[in-house]
């Protein structure tokens, strides 16, 4: 697996329109990564109340591109973990362009223990075109980093719900993408590598992306009917960024109809649940 | 039969076979050896586990041979008829099940990992050990699948886990079902440590992308054979996104090591005797 390395993803403001003719799951890509889809700040501005948000892995520093708060969801508290890609220039430069660094899953991680301990749900907005592929990254563990996540959060003793808004971006978003269910916007997209890098390793073209987006199966239908999803939350037409309002407020409903549900759980019930549900994911046997 | 094994370059030129996959020529009496460049006699690299008699260097060997070195003798294998069934119906160059068909011909296993049961200097263990040479070692759904039964087969029998990796990381053609491969191991490694059974994860060369981002680095212990290439990110892909050269050694055994991401690097005609000090030590 490559990481999601996107230096040609639309900048800001460049016209992301597909053409008409694209392949439904290029059009898709092209949505997903729209310069005006709502990100998860908005999500959390128009879902929550009372946001406090927490800092720091408690080890290295803070990472912007990944927002840990406390907050209420229809008065219930909540503990939101979420990776934000930032707006404009500046903000996309202080998020790192939405991809995390260690320190972001271990604040990530700290948050969500927090939540467990205290018993409270969390709940996560992937959204980032992949972990950060740098030398500092490396250097500070980012595989150890991501990894340690994916067995932590099968062992919180909380409902967690899960949120891919935008991309879901391999190991990247994954990282903080184990829940006991798993949401995924209409027009998001999940994908072990980015159409652009796998077209390059295919074709040696990265040209070639919207092929390689459709053999992928990225689509949030693709994901459902791999039962690798519970369940896909609608977008207004013409997608998110055309009623973001609206798109929050659908996603609201399914919030709270999960979290309805989870929370009927014990804890160990919570654990066993979540384990059973990625323990039978890939059961494609010849 | 040549005398001289051809070197990498030579390996662009060779002609394609029907299939349309380039094969390395093997029938070269002597061999170049990549650490130091000097010749050395074939067998003579091989009866030394293909550590350079001269330079130390590691060059890898196959899932098989892995645990002919590791285990003591007659082991056990298990699930050998786990096959993709090729999820996505995916198709590159060509058809993704003609792929696992050539690769099982050629590498004479089903998938890129092999699991067994045996005994580690009388010590018995769970291992699975990864082949580098099906599809890069890459993890799809069979990988995902011999590991979680391996690690349960621990839990059931209170015996410990070593995996020993060498994989590029998660299996493009698979898509998401392998990125989700890696939840579910960790998962499954979640519950192993739950009930106090040591794992130790061996890192060879290559060890990248969701392999690493997963269960090779979440051993009780993180051991790793000198000199091998291990990191989330592909040193080529860093390269293009920092847009400069990376430094001498950089994702190495040893400069893990200097920033404190293993616990040692093992040379590999230690390894099995590491292993069964450590595992003595945890417990296992």
């Amino acid at each position: 697996m490559e990481p999601e390395v996107n230096p040609d993803a639309p900048a800001e403001g460049a016209a992301a329109a597909p053409a008409p003719e694209a392949h439904p799951a290029w059009c898709r890509v092209q949505l997903a990564r729209h310069p005006k889809r709502p990100h998860a700040v908005d999500y959390i501005q128009a879902l929550f109340t009372d946001f406090d948000e927490i800092h720091g892995d408690r080890v290295f520093g803070d990472d912007a591109a990944i927002i840990a708060g406390m907050a209420r969801f229809e008065g219930r508290p909540v503990m939101v973990v979420a990776e934000e890609k930032g707006r404009d220039t500046k903000q996309r430069l202080h998020r790192n362009f939405g991809m995390p660094k260690p320190e972001g899953y271990r604040k990530a991680l700290r948050a969500m223990q927090l939540a467990s301990k205290f018993g409270r749900p969390v709940i996560t907005f992937l959204d980032t075109q992949g972990a950060y592929p740098g030398i500092d990254a490396e250097e500070r563990g980012q595989g150890e980093a991501i990894a340690r996540n994916l067995r932590e959060m099968a062992r919180l003793a909380v409902p967690v719900i899960c949120v891919v808004i935008g991309e879901g971006g391999s190991g990247g978003a994954l990282g903080v993408g184990v829940g006991n269910t798993v949401l995924m916007l209409e027009n998001a997209i999940y994908s072990v590598i980015s159409p652009e890098s796998c077209s390059t390793i295919i074709y040696r073209d990265r040209a070639k992306a919207e092929q390689a987006a459709a053999a992928l199966r990225l689509t949030a239908e693709d994901l459902l009917a791999l039962g690798l999803i519970d369940t896909i939350v609608p977008e207004p037409p013409g997608g998110a960024q055309e009623d973001p309002a609206a798109a929050a407020e659908n996603l609201r409903q399914h919030l709270r109809a999960c979290l309805d549900q989870l929370s009927a759980f014990g804890p160990d019930h919570l654990v066993e649940h979540r384990y059973v549900k990625f323990r039978k994911m890939g059961n494609f046997f010849a | 039969m040549s005398w001289f094994k051809r070197d990498k370059p030579a390996e662009e030129k060779l002609p394609k076979l029907g299939n349309g996959e380039r094969r390395v020529r093997t029938e070269g009496l002597w061999q170049k050896c990549g650490g130091c460049r000097q010749i050395i006699w074939k067998k003579d690299l091989e009866s030394n586990w293909n550590v350079c008699p001269k330079c130390g260097a590691h060059s890898s060997i196959d899932a098989l041979t892995r645990l002919k070195l590791l285990l003591d003798r007659g082991y056990r294998q298990f699930d050998t008829g786990l096959r993709s069934s090729d999820p996505l119906g995916f198709v590159d160059k060509k058809p993704y099940k003609d792929r696992l068909r050539d690769m099982e011909q050629s590498t004479g296993l089903p998938d890129a990992i092999v699991t067994a049961e045996g005994c580690i200097e009388g010590r018995t263990v769970q291992i699975c050990s990864m082949e580098p040479k099906f599809i890069g070692g890459s993890m799809g759904c069979v990988v995902g699948e011999k590991i979680a039964r391996a690690i349960e087969r621990a839990i059931e029998r209170r015996q410990p886990l070593v995996i020993v990796s060498a994989s590029g990381g998660a299996r493009m053609q698979e898509g998401a079902v392998s990125l989700m491969q890696m939840a579910k191991i960790s998962a499954a490694l979640m519950r192993l440590d739950e009930v106090r059974l040591p794992y130790i994860s061996v890192l060879t060369d290559p060890t990248t992308g969701g392999v690493t981002a997963s269960y090779a680095m979440l051993g009780d212990l993180n051991i790793a054979e000198p000199g091998a290439l291990i990191g989330f990110a592909g040193p080529r892909v860093i390269e293009q996104t920092i847009r400069q050269k990376l430094p001498e050694g950089f994702q190495r055994s040893e400069f893990l090591l200097a920033h404190g991401m293993l616990d040692a690097v093992v040379p590999r005609l230690e390894l099995k005797a590491y292993l069964a000090r450590a595992l003595e030590f945890l417990g296992g």
